[in-house]
């Protein structure tokens, strides 16, 4: 068997979102240096405020200001930070309850080690230099002996707010990235270590006996496992095509041009690609192509014509 | 749901898993899932086409292959065109939909699958994606994390220590010796933390494996089964998304589920729990009032091959195959989703009395 083939792969994307109400009062809140809860309707403050009760599913919108100190209900030291995480140094992972609030936020605490950290230890916010309306506006928690301090502590008695801030934010921006190796599998693998030999290799389902390029390693019909390899090609029909007016990012392409399905002769299947050598409105169904390969190119660059008489209907029609 | 005498016996009537791997580089999804579709039908002797519901389970973020669901499909033979259906979670929630078809009498037979390839990308980071995208995924919490907050919680509780997770770690590899689809099996050292309290051996292998089951209803479970473990039961529940909302050194979503699935009317020989981090299976035998005498986790469970989106059907599979072993006479299969066992399903299965 080749080599199995790998490559990297990023996912990468800025997702957008919009707030509510309460998540909007709840950020701005903390890009000003204030920390908003939510009351139930039964009495207790939630922080972070969601917009619905979580037992009672109620809307909720009566925000209070709580402290910006609190304790730590659990946490778990984090001595290998990772990407995104909140500190790059060790840490220690905490749900804490801010004073005047009856439920835990999770952010980090900095702290020296684990020994330096405890359930039931008091913190506070540290907040972040430039903050934007973001949950990470708190950069982290750092142990608060509470000496001196007048800010709160655990009796401390939540205050109205009416959640207005000037330029309330709105929405967020997140990124998020996943990194991946990407394998393609047997199949796959098999049908690109071909492709670069200039070959089109496609299997053949052992119980329905279709040719199927580029293979997946699997009948979709008979749901069997495909083995057989089968050389097709390298000429081809046309069996229905697009004519493209909108230029690609990146693409170096002339606009209009032909994009086709093509049945290499022997497969069972049609694959897709670009069809050249002749002004696109001369492209039929039927017209006869070979593939053109670039100069080291791993897979045809386009398809064009060989000039062959057109392949009658009758031969293609059940690859549509 | 349970019990109402109008309500049709629905049985598992057949399992199969991979050999649960690190790494399947060599296989695409669809390669890796064949051979377990293959061995659902090859048990019961059913063709694709004898099929009435196909139900599947799984997460596209895993491997990074956007509708690779789709892909999957090709190992079903989904022509001509089939009745099928797909969850975006562990397969123990498609084996639930796949039950509640059954259920209306649209179908007698149904097939479930699920798959989870992890090894391509990092499922720790990966994991972070389910979380509240306002207050909590932007600050990247990995899973190993979130559950080591949950293990604290408990320590200082009281309701468990370092040397009785430890405990949970080994007996389970030491179970999955026998189990010859486990990733992780035998002796394995309790390592270094991976985040305090947890070490690499309450954490579970990554890796990737598929699974499927076959459900049949009444009759037609008795032909293709010698003994069917009936699904006396089933039921899931969820908690609230914020953690710390949550009370997490309980279950009451578990709780509940088993209630609603009658795990408490009589006692369970056999528990196959879906607790990927040990300290979770004492917080699962905490809700579910499981006594000592209850089998937990012969095949290993979670800590001996945990395949995303496959561990929790799984669990019912395993579950069902000692059933219809012969090996148990009514047992409890648990599945969990989300951080922390935050969404819990229970089934209660039953083989008919020998």
């Amino acid at each position: 068997m080749p080599e199995v083939l790998k490559a990297p792969l990023v996912l990468e994307f800025p997702f957008t979102r919009s707030l509510g109400p309460v998540q909007s009062a709840f950020l701005t809140g903390l890009r000003e240096r204030v920390v908003l809860g939510v009351k139930t309707g039964d009495g207790r403050t939630l922080v972070p405020p969601v917009e619905y009760d979580p037992v009672t599913a109620e809307e909720i919108r009566d925000l209070v200001e709580v402290a910006s100190t609190g304790t730590v209900t659990t946490w778990a030291w984090n001595h290998e930070p990772r990407r995104g995480q909140p500190l790059d140094a060790p840490f220690a992972w905490v749900l804490v309850r801010l004073d005047g609030a009856d439920t835990a936020l999770l952010h980090a605490l900095d702290a020296p080690g684990p020994d330096a950290v405890h359930t039931g230890m008091r913190v506070r916010v540290r907040w972040a230099e430039g903050r934007t309306g973001a949950i990470t506006d708190i950069a982290c928690f750092e142990p608060y002996e509470g000496a001196g301090e007048d800010e709160g502590d655990e009796e401390h008695q939540p205050t109205a707010h009416t959640g207005e801030f000037e330029d309330m934010v709105t929405g967020i921006v997140a990124p998020a990235r996943l990194d991946y190796v990407y394998s393609p599998g047997r199949a796959q693998t098999d049908y690109i270590h071909a492709l670069s030999e200039q070959r089109t290799v496609g299997e053949r389902c052992p119980s329905c006996r279709k040719v199927y390029v580029p293979p997946r390693g699997a009948c979709p019909t008979c749901g069997v496992a495909t083995a057989e390899h089968v050389e097709v090609g390298p000429r081809g029909t046309i069996t229905t095509f697009c004519i493209v007016n909108i230029k690609a990012k990146n693409l170096d392409i002339e606009v209009p041009y032909v994009y086709a399905h093509i049945a290499l002769d022997g497969a069972d299947l049609a694959l897709h690609g670009r069809i050249g050598g002749i002004p696109y409105d001369q492209v039929r169904m039927g017209l006869r192509v070979e593939a053109v390969w670039s100069e080291g190119g791993r897979y045809p660059d386009h398809y064009r014509p060989t000039g062959e008489p057109d392949a009658d209907y009758d031969v293609y029609k059940e690859l549509l | 749901m349970r019990g109402a005498a109008v309500m049709r016996e629905i049985a598992v009537v057949a399992f199969a898993q991979t050999d649960h791997r690190r790494t399947t580089d060599e296989l695409s999804e669809v390669e890796m899932l064949m051979p377990v579709l293959h061995g659902v039908l090859e048990q019961t002797g059913l063709k694709t086409a004898d099929i009435d519901f196909t139900c599947s389970g799984s997460s596209d973020y895993l491997a990074g292959r956007a509708f690779s669901f789709t892909l999957a499909l090709d190992g079903v033979g989904a022509w001509p065109p089939i009745s099928e259906s797909h969850v975006e979670m562990d397969g123990a929630w498609a084996l639930y939909e796949a039950w509640t078809k059954l259920l209306t009498g649209d179908a007698d037979t149904a097939l479930v699958y699920s798959y989870g390839k992890s090894s391509p990308g990092s499922v720790r980071d990966v994991l972070t994606r389910q979380l509240d995208p306002y207050y909590v995924a932007p600050l990247w919490p990995d899973s190993v994390a979130l559950a080591a907050l949950q293990a604290q919680a408990l320590i200082d509780a009281g309701d468990t220590d370092e040397p009785a997770l430890a405990a949970v770690a080994a007996r389970s590899r030491t179970d999955a010796s026998a189990n010859s689809h486990a990733q992780v099996r035998g002796s394995v050292p309790q390592g270094d933390y991976v985040v305090r309290p947890l070490r690499t051996g309450d954490c579970p292998p990554v890796g990737d494996g598929a699974a499927a089951v076959i459900l049949a209803a009444g009759d037609r479970a008795r032909e293709l089964c010698e003994r069917p473990a009936w699904i006396r039961g089933i039921d899931h529940r969820i908690e609230a998304h914020g953690l710390g909302v949550r009370e997490l050194t309980d279950s009451p979503s578990t709780r509940l589920a088993a209630e609603k699935a009658g795990a408490f009317e009589r006692p369970v020989d056999t528990a196959e729990l879906h607790a990927p981090f040990t300290a979770q299976e004492v917080v699962l035998r905490k809700a579910l009032r499981l006594g000592d005498d209850v089998r937990v986790n012969p095949s290993g469970g979670a800590l001996a091959a945990n395949p995303v989106m496959a561990a929790g059907l799984i669990r019912i599979g395993e579950a069902a195959a000692r059933i219809h072993r012969g090996e148990s006479d009514r047992a409890l299969a648990h599945a969990t989703s989300g951080p922390c066992l935050q969404q819990n399903l229970v089934a209660v299965l039953e083989g008919d009395p020998r």
